[in-house]
């Protein structure tokens, strides 16, 4: 490998694994860095080491893509540089920060594949912040990383594929799923299927997932809006409103999300430019059809660029690896344009499906409307509804960046990735504006909190342990 | 109504045959299992994490996956770690609000 040549990825989920595998196949050794202590994303997430659960249990009908994409990264570990455990928390002039147990250190690169993944797209509810209130994911997390469940009466709120494969995993799991709400009609699903018939194996795993819950009595409610979870400093139950009127379920936790969101904080500090995308409601970083962003040298992958799944994310790794390939003259023979070629009708075929899904499980078009001026909006700072609407009507504000000067929304300690989405969808509208409009939270260095302490700590790179 | 038989907010549903670790929670002696992240050893038994600075409401922690933010707990000796995010080690002091008024 030429000497100047160090490819740096961010992120192991199927994605990082995969660009990994494609860069490691054509001689270079990446260097691979991940938040979490052992590798597989958010999707394939592996529990500590002490865990015996198989694969099988932890992953059901995914069991056999988890498998092959964790035994991918088990073969890659002595030809690349691990760095698992490690927030990247800046990137600047062809160099990453890093913090890897309160050490901070330096990772120069020469190319750059981010395949930084999602968290759930939360559209808050009254008694949101109510401990015992959990994202999907985290419910997921709870579940295949530690074994338990969020509580002993669950109901799981919101809409989006997520919220029936974790009522599912649960209730196999010997959890109490008192309620599933769905803010989507079965109306909304039938309307998508001709787009979701286009990725059949995983329509068929969804009605599987549907007919299971069905079958063992969990009770299954569409066309929902939530209105909150009862109960102070505890959940005592979860209320929610359909056309038949007001409903209340007796449950101890909480779970709900409105599908994901991309992470997308270091392509915006590395300066690439971004659109907005209406199916998506988001802005995200620009990339051509093989994952080059409008800098050069850095592509992008998987859910961080916006949502694909796990599958789509796999081809995306490999597509941006032979990019990355093909750049630096490391390979661009006859035979990986036909395969980059094949992996990138694969991926336009997913747009479909993708399409599919957000009519399946819409957006809620009213949230906004319907927000009340008590709700709190952001967690980290305490900020209402109202707080949003008031400033931004006083000094007429439109941008959310201005809008957050203004109240602190999005300016705590998770920087916008919990409220973030709903922020800009009640500043849109109660300034009147298009979504777009109003813009997006700006990334910021150091894009999570960092030890006050390491400004003194920075020691020179040396790679982790991998385990 | 709450349930009476729940020992906390999370229930353990498998692997419950881990190891023993001890720590302490607001200087009660507690039991959690290796492999457990703090998140885990807390709200197996307990119902909260931390209190909010701005309001001083309840927190039991959110995404579970490090992007929130809402789960940090302070230890006896005045550190702060992500109790989704970090494991519970044998000896572990942990504050689940704060305790007597900070006179440094």
């Amino acid at each position: 490998m030429s000497a100047d040549l160090q490819p740096v990825i961010v992120g192991a989920g199927p994605a990082g694994i995969r660009a990994a595998e494609t860069l490691v196949r054509h001689g270079l050794k990446p260097v691979v860095i991940d938040e979490a202590p052992r590798w597989g994303g958010q999707i394939y997430r592996q529990p500590p080491a002490i865990f015996q659960r198989t694969r099988q249990t932890l992953y059901g009908l995914d069991a056999k893509a988890a498998a092959a994409v964790l035994n991918t990264m088990t073969t890659l570990l002595p030809h690349i540089s691990y760095r698992n455990d490690t927030l990247v928390w800046n990137a600047e002039g062809g160099q990453l920060d890093l913090l890897h147990q309160n050490q901070s250190s330096t990772q120069p690169y020469s190319h750059l594949i981010l395949s930084t993944g999602a968290t759930d797209r939360v559209l808050p509810f009254p008694g949101w912040t109510t401990p015992g209130v959990f994202t999907l994911g985290g419910a997921q997390v709870a579940l295949k990383y530690q074994g338990c469940a969020i509580g002993s009466r669950v109901v799981f709120v919101g809409t989006g594929p997520l919220l029936y494969l974790i009522a599912y995993q649960y209730a196999k799991a010997g959890a109490k799923v008192v309620a599933v709400l769905d803010t989507a009609t079965l109306l909304d699903q039938i309307a998508a299927l001709p787009d979701l018939m286009v990725a059949p194996g995983l329509l068929a795993r969804g009605i599987y997932y549907v007919s299971w819950l069905r079958a063992h009595g969990v009770p299954l409610h569409g066309g929902i809006q939530p209105l909150g979870a009862v109960g102070d400093g505890r959940v005592d139950a979860m209320r929610w409103r359909d056309s038949r009127g007001e409903h209340e379920v007796a449950c101890d936790a909480i779970g709900f999300g409105h599908a994901l969101r991309s992470e997308t904080q270091l392509a915006d500090i590395l300066g690439c430019r971004f659109e907005f995308n209406v199916l998506q409601r988001a802005w995200l970083p620009v990339h051509d059809a093989a994952g080059r962003a409008s800098v050069s040298g850095v592509y992008l992958a998987g859910d961080g660029v916006g949502i694909m799944g796990a599958q789509a994310a796999e081809w995306a790794g490999e597509r941006a690896a032979l990019a990355l390939l093909a750049d630096t003259d490391q390979a661009s023979a006859p035979a990986q344009r036909a395969r980059a070629n094949k992996l990138e009708k694969a991926l336009g075929r997913t747009q479909r499906f993708r399409r599919g899904l957000e009519r399946a499980f819409p957006f809620p078009p009213t949230w906004a409307e319907q927000a009340s001026d008590s709700l709190v909006v952001c967690r980290c700072e305490d900020v209402t509804a109202s707080d949003l609407r008031t400033s931004a009507a006083a000094m007429g504000t439109t941008d959310i960046n201005r809008l957050k000067a203004l109240t602190r929304v999005g300016m705590g300690r998770c920087q916008g990735r919990m409220c973030g989405v709903a922020a800009c969808e009640i500043l849109a509208q109660c300034s009147g504006q298009p979504l777009k409009a109003v813009g997006r939270l700006r990334g910021q260095a150091p894009i999570k909190p960092i030890p006050f302490s390491m400004a003194r700590t920075t020691v020179p790179s040396k790679p982790a342990a991998s385990t | 109504m709450k349930n009476a038989a729940a020992q906390g907010q999370f229930q353990r549903l498998t692997e419950t045959g881990r190891a023993r670790v001890s720590f302490t929670l607001d200087g009660q002696l507690r039991d959690a299992l290796q492999g457990d992240t703090v998140m885990t050893a807390v709200l197996s038994q307990a119902w909260q994490l931390r209190v909010s600075e701005p309001k001083g409401d309840k927190r039991a922690g959110f995404c579970l996956m490090g992007a929130c933010q809402d789960c940090w707990m302070l230890t006896e000796s005045g550190e702060r770690l992500r109790a989704c995010t970090t494991f519970i080690v044998p000896g572990m002091r942990l504050l689940s609000q704060p305790e007597v008024p900070d006179e440094r």
